[in-house]
């Protein structure tokens, strides 16, 4: 007998459901809002669904119906990505200690 | 490139991504972490590309995409004002269920780009994972577009709701399901469609009876969404990359709401069902009697701290409103060379967003290590000489403690009224989001100072 593929991703969707758990309740409370920036900015990985949806078919019509989905979703998606790293890393650069001469 | 090796270089980048979650359990870490997801990205798109292979006309198309979508995203991120960071994330959730619901039209129209079979004959699992992913992507959508509107202020905050409302949200959540499983059985693309639209539509519908100060739950719901349907998408497209990113960010929404929920001591459902915070707080109004209240000037508060030992800072949405984070930090400056020990005291639900306060003091050159959550805190107020509120209110009521019919009764505060004396900075004694009074502003040992958040620091400043 041989294992449905999807029971594998449903497999490596729940354990990943438990590493986010546990890595979640680890993150300090003052780092919740460049938690909820960074999560948006890797949620947009879905920009290879779009990457791949952008090219399929053949080169000469590329801006079929289908494909221009996928060009609107990377435009989308690459918002998210660039503005999400770049707005936690502006965020995380101002959190400082304090300093010891004083 | 192999589809097994692809397979191996998206399970680098889920992980790359689990770093970056894990590098944010200390702000020193966090940096480094940052810079794996940003590796983690940059490695699913390379490889994607790469797979694809096809470096034609399309090709130079989608790199044009990327940079205009980047650029804009990198402009956003660099002009964005610390303190609009609720409606950004609320924006930027509101792109990743689009986006999430492009991604489906487009695999449901071409399906055998993606493997899935043919259009009319899409494999029913397929169906079923698209039209959840597309689903939850539109709520996710307009969602988040309602809750931008509602903390940009062009929509009012107060809550919309009317009859009937739970039960149309209901019917129209159990219609969705009846479609999607008449969508598997008829393959017929109109039912796909309205699925969208009827997503769309409950979006708004969801969010609409939720006020403004709810919306730290909001958002984190929104951001768990988002990862739901970022997974359903995952599913689809067979990608694992995708599913460990969906699976992490949804539970990261959760356990976030749950947070957020649990520092209003409400239920989620409660939250959800909205409503609260509305005009109905006749109760209140009406059985207030004028009681007498204490107010002072920047010249009492500014003697009361300088002579104190210690000083507690709650800060709260009013601060990052009166953008009084950088006047704040020149008066505790102020305080500190005169030998007072200052600190700060944050409530899970300050802000609008969870961990909008830290940020803002963090922007403000406040070190973290000044700055403590609730539990941290609160057992410093019994031996603090002054308490200084600024812009907070309902979770420094003490009636969460002392009355069952309030409300807020049951809802963790900060036990500012323990401190020797309060300052409290407010523009006057209108009750705040709850629409309670709050009980501290009548204590004897509490000094009202009545005027907007950053001029009354700045003129403590000065008399310092």
């Amino acid at each position: 007998m041989e294992i449905d593929p999807f029971i594998f991703r449903l497999s490596i969707f729940i354990l990943s459901i438990f590493i986010g758990y546990y890595v979640v309740w680890s993150v300090t409370p003052s780092l919740h809002t460049p938690l909820m920036s960074v999560t948006n900015a890797i949620s947009s990985v879905i920009i290879v669904g779009a990457i791949i949806a952008a090219l399929a078919g053949n080169s000469v019509n590329i801006f079929d119906t289908a494909n221009i989905y996928g060009f609107l979703a990377i435009i989308l998606a690459a918002i998210n990505i660039f503005g999400g790293f770049l707005v936690t890393q502006r965020m995380l650069a101002m959190y400082k200690k304090k300093r010891k001469d004083k | 490139m192999s589809a097994n090796l692809l397979a191996i270089f998206y399970l680098i980048s889920g992980i790359l991504f689990i770093l970056a979650l894990r590098g944010l359990s200390s702000p020193e870490t966090s940096r480094q972490g940052n810079l794996f997801g940003i590796i983690g990205m940059a490695i699913a798109i390379g490889v994607t590309f790469l797979s694809v292979g096809n470096f034609s006309t399309g090709f130079l198309y989608v790199l044009g995409f990327l940079v205009i979508g980047g650029s804009v995203g990198a402009f956003i991120a660099y002009k964005i004002p610390m303190t609009a960071m609720p409606e950004l994330v609320a924006g930027f959730h509101s792109l990743v269920g689009l986006a999430a619901v492009f991604v489906a039209i487009s695999a449901f129209l071409n399906p055998e780009v993606f493997n899935l079979g043919s259009p009319g004959d899409i494999k029913i699992a397929s169906l079923i994972e698209m039209s959840l992913g597309a689903a939850i992507g539109a709520i996710t959508f307009t969602g988040s577009i309602i809750a931008f509107l509602k903390l940009r202020g062009i929509m009012s905050g107060s809550p919309i709701t009317f009859a009937v409302q739970h039960y149309l949200n209901l019917s129209l959540g159990l219609i969705l399901i009846g479609l999607i499983f008449y969508l598997c059985k008829t393959q017929i693309d109109t039912w796909f469609w309205t699925i969208i639209l009827i997503s769309f539509l409950l979006g708004i519908l969801l969010i609409i009876p939720i006020g403004g100060a709810d919306m730290p739950v909001v958002i984190s719901m929104l951001n768990s969404y988002s990862g739901w349907a970022a997974a359903g998408i995952g599913f689809t497209l067979e990608n694992t990359a995708l599913i460990i990113t969906g699976a992490l960010v949804g539970s990261s929404g959760a356990i976030l709401s749950y947070i957020m929920c649990k520092g209003m001591n409400r239920s989620f459902f409660n939250v959800i069902l909205g409503g609260f915070g509305g005009t109905d707080q006749s109760k209140s109004k009406t059985d207030k009697e004028q009681r007498p209240v204490k107010s002072g000037n920047a010249d009492d508060a500014a003697f009361l701290m300088k002579n104190a030992s210690s000083v507690i800072i709650v800060p709260g949405y009013g601060m990052a409103v009166a953008q009084a984070q950088h006047a704040l930090r020149e008066m505790v400056d102020g305080l500190k060379k005169n030998g007072v020990k200052v600190t700060y005291a944050i409530h899970p639900v300050a802000g609008r967003m969870p961990g909008h306060m830290n940020v803002l003091l963090a922007e403000a050159n406040v070190p973290y290590d000044e700055v403590f959550e609730l539990e941290e805190i609160n057992n410093d107020f019994a031996n603090c000489d002054v308490a200084y509120v600024i812009g907070a209110n309902d979770v420094t009521n003490p009636v969460a403690k002392t009355d069952p019919q309030s409300p807020i009764y049951g809802m963790p505060i900060l036990d500012v009224e323990k401190s020797k004396s309060v300052l409290f900075v407010k523009r006057s004694l209108s009750p705040g989001y709850a629409g309670i009074d709050n009980d501290l502003f009548y204590r004897d040992n509490t000094l009202m100072l009545f005027a907007d958040a950053k001029k009354m620091t700045e003129d403590i400043v000065k008399n310092l």
